[in-house]
């Protein structure tokens, strides 16, 4: 009996499924897409994470097939996917209008899928309706999409796309055409899908939150270019470009040069941080709202309040500090005592500030 | 007070309809006179069953009808498809339905010109294709505009799914396009039963169509037998057009 003597951190990275490599894309004198190298490994659940226009929704129609990448390469288990075209690719999207045939019902267009397939019709029959029950639509199942709500219809979608029991389920902004409440019913609803079916998701999304719940590593794209791959506290924890410090969370950032304790920011002084560059580097320095404190005396930095908004849970505290152009915020637990207009000091741990190259 | 509104309507309407109305009634006539009205009778609809003339034109007009929708159904669709799936030129666009728009005998000349340069014989199947060309450019111009309303994310899916172009085509975008289609031919129909100008430059005379066939009446006077003949094919041409026009209806109301 043999058994494995490697760490369990390393045995978990298995080999990827999906390997893009060099991909660039233009139109016309538009870049969507620049030297985009990427893996995606069985079983995960990937977030392709941007503004609009970053490019992502393009990468997502080059894994399907209705868009050809200019240079770079795209291997799926370890074989060429961009010589196939769309309808031979072990790859289904969910389209973000959901794309149902409104002249089939529901159960017709689940099948159309594995009819293009060949299948004897009592195997098709037996995978409609299990998949049906899967996603809680035996009932609707002689149904037309328009007399569908919005989360029936997206249930549709993705029963459509995971019968074919495809290697790699594409979601181009899956939740983006539902209301508030039934976005988070459908949220727990996919990861609880994803676990069931086994099925490697690749979702496109530019909410964050969305990518933040969801997924088990995300990929930020911004101008065509991938700014970070991690995992979701690590990207939120450790940002590596300034790009991601801004865009993921709310954060305090400061530009100035590196020392050897942190940051050297003119007109503030030196601010702390841990892990630092080497000196004279040009870096941002980036704290979140929630590891600044009021400090008792002197602290890092001196402003005045300029306002104070309660949410409940945390109450968020903007203080004005004279050389810095935005305000500081600072994230309080419960309601904080401090008033507008007052004087405060602020601190924080050099563990909790991050240094991001420029 | 209120109702004084309406008179500037009802005397548009007045206007439009008047000279239908006299050729409806006075089909029904009793009399011989095609100008005074001596009590209702379906005499002349009975004359008209006996009028071989009449019946060989109608025949003729049937083939041509029928055919010509036939084909130009067929063929303006693929060019349907092709100018909304396939081009970006909004010049070929605006050209693919012109001939709709062009002046009868502009097309009527044209065609006559190309048959006699090509050597072609005149006929029943010359004026057959002359009608095609036009009730083309009217399928092309239903179908296209439903096109434009069409949802090209689904063929998208329907590749994505597994389906090669054929297989969307026919499974996807075809019954998406079906209300669109079906008004189109109505409409080729009914403009290729009475139509008059293409026929007369292109037919060849011992094979009339029938508008030439009531043309040639015409001449020596009209006859009541004329206003029955005329009030069938304004009962069949009207049939066409509103039921193309409902089909186009639904086809809305299904987005």
């Amino acid at each position: 009996m043999t058994q494995s003597v490697l760490p369990a951190t390393e045995r978990a990275v298995p080999a990827p499924l999906v390997s893009i490599n060099g991909v660039s894309r233009r139109f016309g004198d538009v870049v969507a897409l620049d030297d985009v190298t990427l893996d995606i490994r069985q079983g995960e659940f990937f977030a392709l994470l941007g503004p609009s226009g970053c490019g992502k929704t393009t990468l997502l129609r080059i894994l399907a097939g209705f868009e050809s990448p200019d240079t770079g390469t795209v291997t799926l288990d370890g074989a060429d996917l961009l010589r196939l075209p769309p309808h031979r690719r072990p790859v289904n999207l969910m389209f973000q209008s959901y794309a149902l045939f409104p002249h089939m019902t529901v159960a017709k267009n689940v099948a159309y899928g594995l009819e293009r397939e060949r299948l004897p019709r009592a195997e098709i029959n037996r995978r409609v309706s299990e998949v049906l029950e899967t996603v809680g639509l035996t009932a609707q199942a002689k149904r037309r999409p328009q007399q569908l709500s919005g989360g029936q219809r997206q249930r549709v979608a993705l029963a459509r796309a995971i019968v074919k029991r495809p290697r790699l389920l594409l979601l181009d902004e899956p939740l983006s055409a539902l209301d508030k409440k039934v976005r988070g019913e459908m949220q727990l609803e996919l990861k609880r899908l994803q676990h069931e079916v086994g099925i490697t998701f690749v979702v496109v999304t530019h909410d964050q939150e969305e990518a933040m719940s969801l997924a088990d590593r995300i990929a930020v794209l911004d101008a065509g270019r991938v700014q970070q791959v991690d995992e979701p506290v690590a990207l939120y924890e450790r940002p590596r470009t300034p790009f991601v410090a801004g865009f993921i969370g709310a954060n305090n950032l400061f530009s100035g040069a590196a020392t050897e304790r942190g940051l050297d920011v003119p007109g503030l002084g030196e601010l702390p941080a841990a892990e630092p560059l080497p000196a004279g580097t040009p870096a941002l320095l980036a704290v979140r709202p929630e590891k600044v404190r009021f400090a008792e005396g002197h602290g890092l930095l001196g402003g005045e309040v300029a306002d104070v908004s309660f949410y409940g849970g945390v109450s968020h505290v903007a203080v004005r500090v004279a050389g810095h152009a935005a305000p500081v915020l600072v994230a309080e637990q419960g309601a904080t005592r401090v008033r507008p207009g007052a004087t405060v000091s602020l601190t924080w741990e050099a563990v909790d500030a991050v240094l991001v190259r420029r | 007070m209120g109702r004084l509104r309406y008179v500037p309507f009802w005397f548009a309407y007045l206007f439009l309809y008047a000279p239908i109305v006299v050729l409806i009634v006075m089909s029904f006539n009793a009399g011989d006179s095609p100008y005074t009205f001596k009590g209702v009778s379906l005499d002349w609809y009975g004359r008209l069953a006996e009028n071989d003339t009449v019946l060989k034109g109608l025949g003729n007009t049937l083939i041509v009808a029928a055919g010509s929708t036939v084909l130009s159904t067929v063929l303006g669709t693929l060019l349907a498809v092709g100018l909304a799936r396939y081009t970006r030129s909004r010049l070929l666009d605006a050209f693919g339905l012109l001939p709709a728009i062009l002046p009868d005998l502009v097309l009527a000349l044209g065609l006559l010109m190309f048959y006699s340069a090509v050597q072609f014989t005149l006929g029943l199947h010359s004026v057959l294709l002359a009608h095609t060309v036009f009730g083309m450019a009217f399928v092309t111009a239903v179908v296209r505009a439903r096109l434009g309303h069409t949802d090209t994310t689904i063929e998208e899916a329907s590749r994505d799914l597994g389906a090669t172009q054929l297989t969307t085509f026919l499974r996807i975008t075809l019954p998406q396009l079906a209300p669109g289609i079906g008004a189109g031919a109505l409409l080729a129909f009914t403009l290729s039963l009475d139509e008059f100008v293409i026929a007369f430059f292109t037919v060849a005379p011992a094979e009339p169509t029938l508008p030439i066939v009531i043309y040639s009446m015409v001449r020596f006077g009209v006859t009541p037998e004329i206003n029955a003949l005329a009030t069938l094919l304004l009962a069949v041409s009207f049939t066409g057009v509103i039921v193309a026009q409902r089909m186009t209806r639904l086809t809305e109301s299904f987005r």
